[in-house]
C-alpha cells in the first residue's frame, strides 16, 4: 500500500468530513496526517478484529482536536463506514463528537481536554509491563499543548518507570489557536527538555514525510529502558499552500471556492507521491 | 470492632484480595504514609504504582492502568484528589468510563489545623456534578469494609471519602450487612427526619437519643451513598416526618443539603435545616473543635431538630 498517496487521499475524506459536520479543526489535522497513517498501516498491531484483544497496540489521540483526521482513519482502517462517519459527524445525537469518544470502536479513551493523553498512556505502559506485554502505547501530542503542566508530570513518570514500551509524538507544526508556538508560550529547546527528563528523543526532520515517520518509529522501538518521543516537524494544513502555515486555518471550514482549491492542490501532491 | 481509621480499613480489605486478585493496584501520590497504605505497598510492591507529588498523573495513570484491565485504586488526600485533578476524574475516569475507585483521604476538615488548603469542603458537590461519577461516604469502618467490599464487585467509576482518624462505630459487628446504595435508618422516629453522612451519622444518632429522653422522636439516616442518592429512603422518612435536617462535614451548598432539599421539595414539600461547615474558611482547630465550634456535634444538631419542629 502506498501510504504517502493514501495520506492525501486521507486528507480529502477529512475536508469533505470537515464541509459535511461544518465544523473541524482543519490545519492540525493535515499536520498530523503521516503521524497517523504511518500508526495505523503500518506501525500498530490493531485493527477491527483484535481491537479487544489484551495484546493489542493501544493509541491515544491527545491533541483530540484532530478528531477529524483521526475518523477519517479509522474509517478507512475498517473501525465504523465512512459513510456513517460523514452523515452524522456533529450532527444531533450523534457518537461522533467532535472530539473522540470511546464509545466508537477503535477509540481507546475520551479525549479533548489538552495533556490528558500521555499521563493515560503511562498507565497504559505500566501495565504492560506488570502483564509483560510486549504491545506498545503510542500518543500524539501537539506542541501548543505542551504547556499543560500535566504533560511534564507524566513525562517525569515515564521516565521514572523506564517505559521503553512507550512512543510520545509531538505535532510540532509550530502553530496555534493565537499564533505562533514561539510567540505564544516558547519551547524551542524542545528536545533538551525531553532529553532532560530522561527520555530517548527523536527527531524527524520532515514529519509528513511517510519513509522519515517509519526510520523514526522503528529507531523508537530499539531503545531500551527509556521512553521515547519523536519530534515530528510537520507543516500546518500541510497539503494545500492556501491552508499551509496560516494560524486561521487552525479551526475553519472551508468555502466552495476555497474547496476546490484545496482537492487540486491535494491531486497534485497525490500525483506527486505516486 | 475496634478502633480503625476508615481509609486503613481500606487499604485492609484491598490487602485481603490483593494476593488472589493480581488485577488490583494502588496508586499513591506521596501519600501512601497519610493513605494508611504502606502495609500494602511493602506486602504487594508490584502492585502499587507511585506517583509522586502529581495528583493529576494519579488520576490518569490509574486510568491508563484501568483501561488496561486493573482495578485501580486512587489514594490521596480528598482535598487534592477531588480539586486538583477535578478535570482527569472527570475526562479519564467518568466521561472514559475506566474502573478507577478515587479514595479521598482526610475529608473534610480532618486535617483540622492546616487550614483551608488541606479541608475538603467541596467534595461532594465537585465529585456530583460529573455523569457517572458515583460518590460515598462511610460512616464508620464497619461500613467503610462492606462497601469496599461491595464496590471491588463492579467496574465502574467511583469517589470515596473517608475522614483521618478512627471514628466511633454506627453498627455493630455480626448485625450489619450493607445493600449498596441503599441508605441506612439508624435510628427510627417520626417528629423529625435526620439525614446525615460520614462523621456526621454518630453525633447525629446521640442526638436523637438526647431527643429521645424529651419525648421527641427522630429518624436518622445513614445516606453514605450520596450519589446515586437513595431517594426512597428520603422520600420516605420525610413524608411521616413534621420536618427535615441535613448534616454535612461540607460547604453548604451542592452537597447532601442541597440534594435533600431537591427531593423533598418535589416530592413531599416540608422545611428542610441543612447542617454545614460555613461559606467560608473555616475556624482553625481540631476537626472536633471545629465541629463543636459550628454546633456540628450531637448537642448542637438535637437543637436544630427542635429549631425545625418549632
Amino acid at each position: 500500500m502506498n501510504l504517502k498517496a493514501l495520506a492525501y487521499e486521507l486528507r480529502k475524506d477529512t475536508v469533505d468530513l470537515i464541509r459535511a459536520g461544518k465544523a473541524g479543526h482543519i490545519g492540525g489535522d493535515m499536520s498530523v496526517m503521516e503521524i497517523l497513517v504511518e500508526l495505523y498501516f503500518d506501525q500498530m498491531n490493531i485493527s477491527p478484529e483484535n481491537m479487544d484483544s489484551p495484546d493489542r497496540d493501544l493509541f491515544v489521540l491527545s491533541k483530540g482536536h484532530s478528531v477529524e483526521a483521526y475518523y477519517s482513519v479509522l474509517a478507512a482502517k475498517g473501525f465504523f463506514p465512512k459513510e456513517q462517519l460523514h452523515r452524522e459527524f456533529s450532527k444531533f445525537g450523534t457518537r461522533f463528537i467532535g472530539h473522540p469518544n470511546n464509545k466508537l470502536p477503535g477509540i481507546e479513551m475520551n479525549s479533548g481536554s489538552l495533556g490528558h493523553g500521555l499521563p493515560v498512556c503511562v498507565g497504559m505502559a505500566k501495565a504492560g509491563k506488570v502483564d509483560g506485554r510486549t504491545s506498545r502505547v503510542y500518543t500524539v501530542m501537539g506542541d501548543g499543548e505542551l504547556a499543560e503542566g500535566s504533560v511534564w508530570e507524566g513525562t517525569m513518570a515515564a521516565a521514572h518507570y523506564g517505559l521503553d514500551n512507550l512512543c510520545a509524538v509531538v505535532d510540532k507544526n509550530r502553530l496555534q489557536i493565537s499564533g505562533n508556538t514561539e510567540d505564544v508560550m516558547a519551547h524551542d529547546d524542545l528536545h533538551e527538555r525531553f532529553r532532560s527528563f530522561g527520555w530517548n528523543v527523536i527527531d524527524v526532520a520532515d514529519g509528513n514525510d511517510i519513509d522519515e515517520l517509519h526510520v523514526a518509529f522503528e529507531k523508537a522501538k530499539s531503545v531500551k529502558g527509556k521512553p521515547s518521543v519523536l519530534i515530528a516537524n510537520t507543516i500546518k494544513g500541510k497539503g494545500s499552500p492556501l491552508m499551509e502555515d496560516k494560524a486561521g486555518w487552525h479551526h475553519k471550514v472551508p468555502n466552495d471556492e476555497e474547496y476546490t482549491q484545496i482537492i487540486k492542490d491535494f491531486k497534485k501532491a497525490e500525483e506527486a507521491v505516486r | 470492632m475496634g478502633k480503625t481509621a476508615n481509609k486503613q480499613m481500606i487499604c485492609e480489605v484491598l490487602m485481603e484480595h490483593a494476593g488472589a486478585d493480581r488485577d488490583i493496584i494502588a496508586l499513591c501520590s506521596d501519600s501512601r504514609g497519610s493513605g494508611s497504605f504502606t502495609p500494602f505497598v511493602e506486602k504487594y510492591p508490584e502492585q502499587f504504582v507511585e506517583t509522586g507529588i502529581a495528583e493529576q498523573n494519579l488520576v490518569s495513570i490509574a486510568a491508563g492502568l484501568a483501561k488496561c484491565g486493573k482495578k485501580a485504586y486512587a489514594v490521596s488526600p480528598a482535598c487534592f484528589l477531588s480539586t486538583r485533578s477535578y478535570e482527569q476524574c472527570k475526562v479519564d475516569v467518568a466521561y472514559s468510563g475506566t474502573n478507577v475507585k478515587l479514595i479521598g483521604i482526610s475529608g473534610g476538615v480532618s486535617y483540622g489545623a492546616l487550614g483551608m488548603s488541606h479541608h475538603s469542603a467541596q467534595d461532594i458537590a465537585a465529585m456530583s456534578a460529573i455523569p457517572n461519577m458515583r460518590v460515598y461516604i462511610p460512616s464508620d469502618a464497619l461500613q467503610t469494609r462492606e462497601l469496599t467490599e461491595a464496590l471491588l464487585k463492579d467496574s465502574k467509576p467511583a469517589y470515596i471519602r473517608v475522614g483521618r482518624n478512627a471514628v466511633d462505630p454506627v453498627y455493630e459487628e455480626g448485625t450489619f450487612s450493607l445493600e449498596l446504595d441503599k441508605a441506612v435508618t439508624v435510628c427510627q422516629g417520626e417528629d423529625a427526619a435526620v439525614i446525615a453522612c460520614g462523621e456526621m451519622v454518630k453525633p447525629a444518632m446521640d442526638a436523637a437519643e438526647m431527643l429521645a429522653a424529651e419525648g421527641i422522636h427522630a429518624a436518622v439516616i445513614d445516606m453514605y451513598c450520596i450519589k446515586p442518592l437513595d431517594e426512597e429512603a428520603i422520600i420516605k422518612a420525610a413524608t411521616k416526618a413534621k420536618a427535615v435536617v441535613t448534616v454535612e462535614e461540607h460547604a453548604p451548598f451542592g452537597g447532601l443539603g442541597s440534594m435533600v432539599a431537591q427531593v423533598v421539595g418535589r416530592e413531599c414539600p416540608k422545611r428542610v435545616l441543612n447542617m454545614s461547615l460555613p461559606d467560608e474558611p473555616v475556624i482553625t482547630g481540631t476537626s472536633r473543635e471545629v465541629f463543636d465550634y459550628y454546633g456540628l456535634n450531637a448537642a448542637g444538631i438535637a437543637a436544630r431538630i427542635k429549631e425545625a419542629l418549632a
